[in-house]
Formats: structure tokens, C-alpha cells, sequence
């Protein structure tokens, strides 16, 4: 089976973000790291490639940067990776980006895509679906649970009540959510055997793709700030604070 | 006038609060036109929230997304809506996603706010937290808003019925979904999103035992019971109960926060609640820069003695 899975490199969410002068397009550093939401993908991909006599082929766009990201991702055992980048994708909106990761993907041919449920840095939450929508395929979303087997795929979908079980026949797109399964940390031979695997470099013009962004951003004021109130130190009376309070708010 | 379209879904036998809340500001905008999506109960409820018409469709066991956008998409292209309102929302989204790329257009996600302005639409984001706004434009129509939650409020302006026309969706092809089964988690008590008071509880419960604390708390004041995205990921509570930039966002009278950071992505859900109130024994949470009343202290201390002093009232 042939797997491919979308991950994204993303600014460290741990140091506080920047938006560039002008464009407040949001600076990437050199050094990025795989988002988080995209590790529980990769692992999802594995776990089901290592089911099926399948591989795992690995796409990603942007500016790739040192790659720590995705030599993270190929550590933990993908086969391969693609990487989409061109000056060109600068300020993708989210079309533009699913019509990128689908044209590559198209191209490597898929069985099963995986991708996260959105992503840290973006948060679109839409790349998925329109990789779906543009490649003709079904998008099973909001997976908490994944089972791949011969020709379909089964997940259990969150909804607001619950989860429903949601098939599909192969080809098809699953985007999971983050807690789905533990992924597992590279060892030491996955991280050696990752400098060896294959790194495809492609450009807008070897995809063919238009890019038709039409998104600006305005400008950027500051959100009217909540200010703190009263701060107590508990010993042993606090709660009284507390009841007092809802009583004032008649909500007791 | 701008011709406006809003999709709605319904949970159980009307619309959900989500959707009322887009009719609310999509009827400011000019006449609208509801997607319904589901077996189409409640369709009044539509008119009276200040729907003119509305396309009703029930995808029965098919997953919504592919046929609802492909039926979508050409009543669009015959229509040429001005907006086209989304909640931000499971279905919602997935539709969105799909209709966007079959209409070659971008999708503006998250907005707290829209406006039509000359030349496109305008949109009002929070962006790093909540820390800041940022205000996007787009320029190439049809386009496509996936609005947050609790944006707008619902209000009933007690409109006429609708016009109701069914939007047929296309024969089911192979390439798509099936929805086998349907689970409900257990629920007790008021929902998150439509409670007035809200307990959640966070890491610091240290425990999946001691979110029992919580549930007493809400119980005594018939409140909802909420969560952080780090105990619903460590399976201690289920995910309906996470609230946050990838859970519920929440506006209640009153928010108790009970061993919560205070992380940007949970904050972004609940930071607008009228009242806040904190507990956490770090002093440097940051959780307190956004409470009413910041309670420095344990919780295994301070919430059985609220709890008592609750029930002896
Ligand atoms: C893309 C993305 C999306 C996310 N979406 C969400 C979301 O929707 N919702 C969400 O909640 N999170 C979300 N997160 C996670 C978020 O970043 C935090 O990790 C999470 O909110 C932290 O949960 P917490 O406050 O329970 O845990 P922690 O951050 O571990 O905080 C526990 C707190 O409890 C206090 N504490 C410990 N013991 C006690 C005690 N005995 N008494 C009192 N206080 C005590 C500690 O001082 C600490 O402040 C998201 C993260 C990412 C990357
Ligand atoms: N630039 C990208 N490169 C690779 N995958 C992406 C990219 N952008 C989005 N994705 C995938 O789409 C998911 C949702 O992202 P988003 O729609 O940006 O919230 C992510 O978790 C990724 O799996």
C-alpha cells in the first residue's frame, strides 16, 4: 500500500512568533521543527504501511529551511520525502497549497493519503479536504481512530455528541486528529539511516500548478486586552472569595 | 441587496446555535439564504433567525461533504452569492474546503468578524492568542468565511416562514463516504456550548479521578463541565469537553478554571467569558492575567471546601 503523508515544518510555537514588515506574512526561521499535529500523521502512516506491506512517502511545502522537520519525520521510518518550494509560494492561501501537496502527490501516486486536522502555525484547517476535492477522493476527517486494510479505510470521526464510523474505499484521504496514537520517538539507527533516504525537490514550474492568492492582510491592531483582577493567596479561606463572587454575580 | 448564503446544520430537530449565529449577522448583510443541511426539522426556526429562503438537503448516510459541495457549488455558479457563511465546524468545514477548491477560490478560516467591502470582502482574525487582530481582504469572489463560534449572538427576529426548495444532491458515486455508525458520548447536565457557567478542569487535577472534583463543582451550580486539550489527550475526559482553539470556544457568565495553565490555544476559547475565575498554585500562571478573581492555591484544597460550602447552602 502507498502511503503518503502531508507534514509541515513550523516555527518553534515554543518562541514567540514575528510577522514580517509589510506583508505580516509570518517569518520562518532556518531552523523549524515538524508541527506536532503532523507527528500523530506520520505515525498513523507508518502504523498502517507496517500493516500492509506499504511505504511511506513524506510531502511537504514551504521553505524547507536546515529540514530538521522533515528529517525528523523520515527518522521515525518514512521511505521518502518530497519538498515543494519556490519563491513563488510565498503567502500561499490555502488553496494554493493544496493545489501544490495534490499536484506532487498525483504525481507520486497514493493509495492513502494521511495529513493532520490543521495545522499549528496556519490553522486553515481546510488543505485537506481540498487535496481531496482536487484529486477526486473521498476526505475522512477528524479521525480518532484509523484501520486501513485492503482497498478501504474505516475511522472514527469526532462529532460534537460522540463519533460516528465513517468507510471508504481506497484511494482516499484521512486527516487525524493530534492524540489519535503515541508516536514514536526516532532511535539512534533511524536517525543515521535518515541521511540516506531520498529527498525529491520540486518547484511550481515541475508541477504545473497556478497560483492565484488573492488573501492579503490589512493590518494588524491590537485586541483589546483583558486586564487581571483581584489575585488571593490561599490559606484555607479562598473558597469564601470565591462564593462571594458568584453570589455578586447572581449566578448562586 | 447582497445575497448572502449561510450554511446551517441541524443536531437533532433544529439548527444548531452556530448556525443561528451566522443568520444573525448574515441577515445585517443583506437577504439570505440558508443551506440546511439534514432531514430538514426545524426549518422555521430558520425564517424566524431571518432566513428568505432555504435550500434544504439531507445526505442521509453519505458523509456530507462531496455531494453537499458539488450541489452547492452549481447553485452557486448559477447564483453568484456576494458571501458564503460557513461556522467553524466539522461538516462546515469539510463542505467549505471542498466547495473552495471545486470554485477555484481561497477560504477566509477563523474569522471573528466580516464585512463586504468595495472591490471583496473583509475579514477580522484573532491571530497569536488572541493577543492581537488582524484583518485580512480577499478579492476574488465567490467568497468563502468559516466563522468562529460565539462571534455573533443568536436572536430570533420572529421572520416569516421560509421559502423552502430542496438542493438535490448528485447519485452517489464510489468516490465517496459512508457513515456506518453513529455515537453519542454520555452527556449530563447543560452542554458546553449553550451553558451560563462553566467548570473546567486542567493537568493540575493531577488525576483522572480528580476530575470528579469538578463534575461535584458543576453540579452544585449547574454548570458545564470543560476541560484542556492536555487531560482530554491523556484520556481522562472525552474530547466533546475540550475547550480551545481546537475544541469549543465558550462565552459563559461565569468561567472556573481549576489547575489550567492558561495556554494561548486554550485561552482563545474562553477568554471572552464575563467572569473568570482561576485556581492554581503557580503564582505566575498565566492563566491569572485574564481572571476576575485569581485564586493562588491547591486545588485538592480549595475545591472540596467549595464545594462544601456550596451544598450547605
Ligand atoms: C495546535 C494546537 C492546538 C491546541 N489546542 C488546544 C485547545 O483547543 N485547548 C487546550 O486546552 N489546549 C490546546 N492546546 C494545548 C495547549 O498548548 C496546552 O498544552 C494545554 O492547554 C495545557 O493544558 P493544562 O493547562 O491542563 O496543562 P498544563 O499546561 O500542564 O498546566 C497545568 C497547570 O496546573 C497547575 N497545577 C499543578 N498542580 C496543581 C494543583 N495541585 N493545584 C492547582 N494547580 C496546579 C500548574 O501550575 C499548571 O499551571 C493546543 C496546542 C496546539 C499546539
Ligand atoms: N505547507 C504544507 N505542507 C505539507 N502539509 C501541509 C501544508 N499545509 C497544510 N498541510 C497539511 O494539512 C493539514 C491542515 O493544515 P491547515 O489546513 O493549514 O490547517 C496539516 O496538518 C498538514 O498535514
Amino acid at each position: 500500500m502507498k502511503v503518503v503523508v502531508c507534514i509541515k515544518q513550523i516555527p518553534d510555537p515554543a518562541t514567540p512568533y514575528t510577522l514580517e514588515e509589510g506583508t505580516n506574512w509570518l517569518v520562518r526561521p532556518d531552523e523549524q521543527i515538524l508541527d506536532d499535529g503532523d507527528r500523530y500523521g506520520v505515525e498513523v502512516g507508518l502504523q498502517i504501511a507496517e500493516a500492509n506491506e506499504g511505504t511511506v512517502t513524506l510531502v511537504s511545502m514551504g521553505p524547507s529551511g536546515n529540514g530538521q522537520g522533515v528529517r525528523q519525520a523520515l527518522a521515525m521510518g518514512a521511505d521518502k520525502a518530497i519538498l515543494i518550494e519556490d519563491d513563488a509560494l510565498r503567502g500561499s492561501d490555502a488553496l494554493t497549497t493544496a493545489r501544490a501537496l495534490a499536484a506532487a502527490i498525483k504525481e507520486e501516486g497514493f493509495d492513502l493519503i494521511i495529513a493532520g486536522t490543521e495545522s499549528t502555525d496556519g490553522y486553515s484547517g481546510v488543505v485537506p479536504q481540498m487535496m481531496a476535492e482536487l484529486l477526486g477522493v473521498p476526505a475522512l476527517t477528524y479521525a480518532t481512530k484509523v484501520e486501513a486494510g485492503e482497498g478501504s479505510v474505516t475511522i472514527h470521526r469526532q462529532t460534537n455528541a460522540g463519533y460516528d464510523v465513517v468507510n471508504a474505499a481506497l484511494p482516499a484521504l484521512v486527516a487525524v486528529t493530534a492524540g489519535v496514537v503515541e508516536p514514536r520517538y526516532p532511535t539512534f539507527k533511524g536517525i543515521m539511516d535518515a541521511k540516506k533516504k531520498p529527498v525529491d525537490n520540486l518547484s511550481v514550474a515541475d508541477l504545473g500548478i497556478e497560483v492565484t492568492s488573492d488573501q492579503t492582510v490589512a493590518s494588524i491592531a491590537e485586541a483589546t486586552a483583558r486586564t487581571a483582577g483581584q489575585k488571593i493567596e490561599d490559606e484555607g479561606e479562598a473558597h469564601l472569595a470565591i462564593v462571594a463572587l458568584l453570589e455578586e454575580r447572581k449566578v448562586i | 441587496m447582497a445575497n448572502i448564503f449561510v450554511l446551517v446544520e441541524q443536531e437533532g430537530d433544529g439548527p444548531t446555535t452556530l448556525g443561528l449565529e451566522l443568520l444573525a449577522k448574515a441577515r445585517t448583510l443583506g437577504e439570505v439564504t440558508a443551506v440546511y443541511v439534514g432531514t430538514g426539522a426545524g426549518v422555521d426556526v430558520l425564517g424566524e433567525h431571518g432566513a428568505a429562503r432555504v435550500l434544504q438537503t439531507d445526505p442521509g448516510d453519505r458523509l456530507p461533504a462531496g455531494p453537499v459541495a458539488e450541489a452547492l457549488a452549481e447553485r452557486v455558479s448559477a447564483e453568484s452569492p456576494d458571501l458564503i457563511l460557513f461556522g467553524q465546524a466539522y461538516t462546515d468545514r469539510d463542505i467549505a474546503g471542498r466547495l473552495a477548491a471545486r470554485l477555484g477560490v481561497g477560504v477566509l478560516s477563523n474569522a471573528s468578524d466580516v464585512r463586504l467591502v468595495e472591490g471583496g470582502v473583509e475579514t477580522d482574525h484573532e491571530i497569536l492568542g488572541g493577543s492581537q487582530i488582524a484583518t485580512a481582504r480577499a478579492s476574488r469572489g465567490p467568497f468563502i468565511v468559516l466563522v468562529r463560534p460565539k462571534s455573533f449572538v443568536a436572536e430570533s427576529t420572529g421572520g416569516n416562514a421560509p421559502t423552502v426548495e430542496e438542493l438535490v444532491l448528485p447519485a452517489a458515486g464510489s468516490a465517496e463516504a459512508t457513515v456506518s455508525e453513529s455515537h453519542v458520548e454520555e452527556r449530563e447536565g447543560p452542554q458546553l456550548g449553550d451553558a451560563s457557567i462553566i467548570v473546567s478542569g486542567g493537568r493540575g487535577l493531577g488525576s483522572a479521578e480528580a476530575y470528579e472534583l469538578i463534575e461535584r463543582l458543576a453540579k452544585q451550580l449547574g454548570a458545564a463541565t470543560g476541560a484542556t486539550r492536555a487531560i482530554v489527550d491523556s484520556g481522562w475526559v472525552p474530547y466533546a469537553k475540550q475547550v480551545g482553539q481546537t475544541g469549543k470556544t465558550v462565552k459563559p457568565d461565569v468561567y472556573i478554571a481549576a489547575g489550567v495553565s492558561g495556554a494561548m490555544q486554550h485561552m482563545v476559547g474562553m477568554k471572552d467569558s464575563k467572569t473568570i475565575i482561576a485556581i492554581n498554585k503557580d503564582p505566575d500562571a498565566p492563566i491569572f492575567s485574564v481572571a476576575d478573581l485569581g485564586v493562588v492555591g491547591d486545588v485538592h484544597d480549595v475545591l472540596p471546601k467549595l464545594i462544601e460550602a456550596l451544598e450547605a447552602r
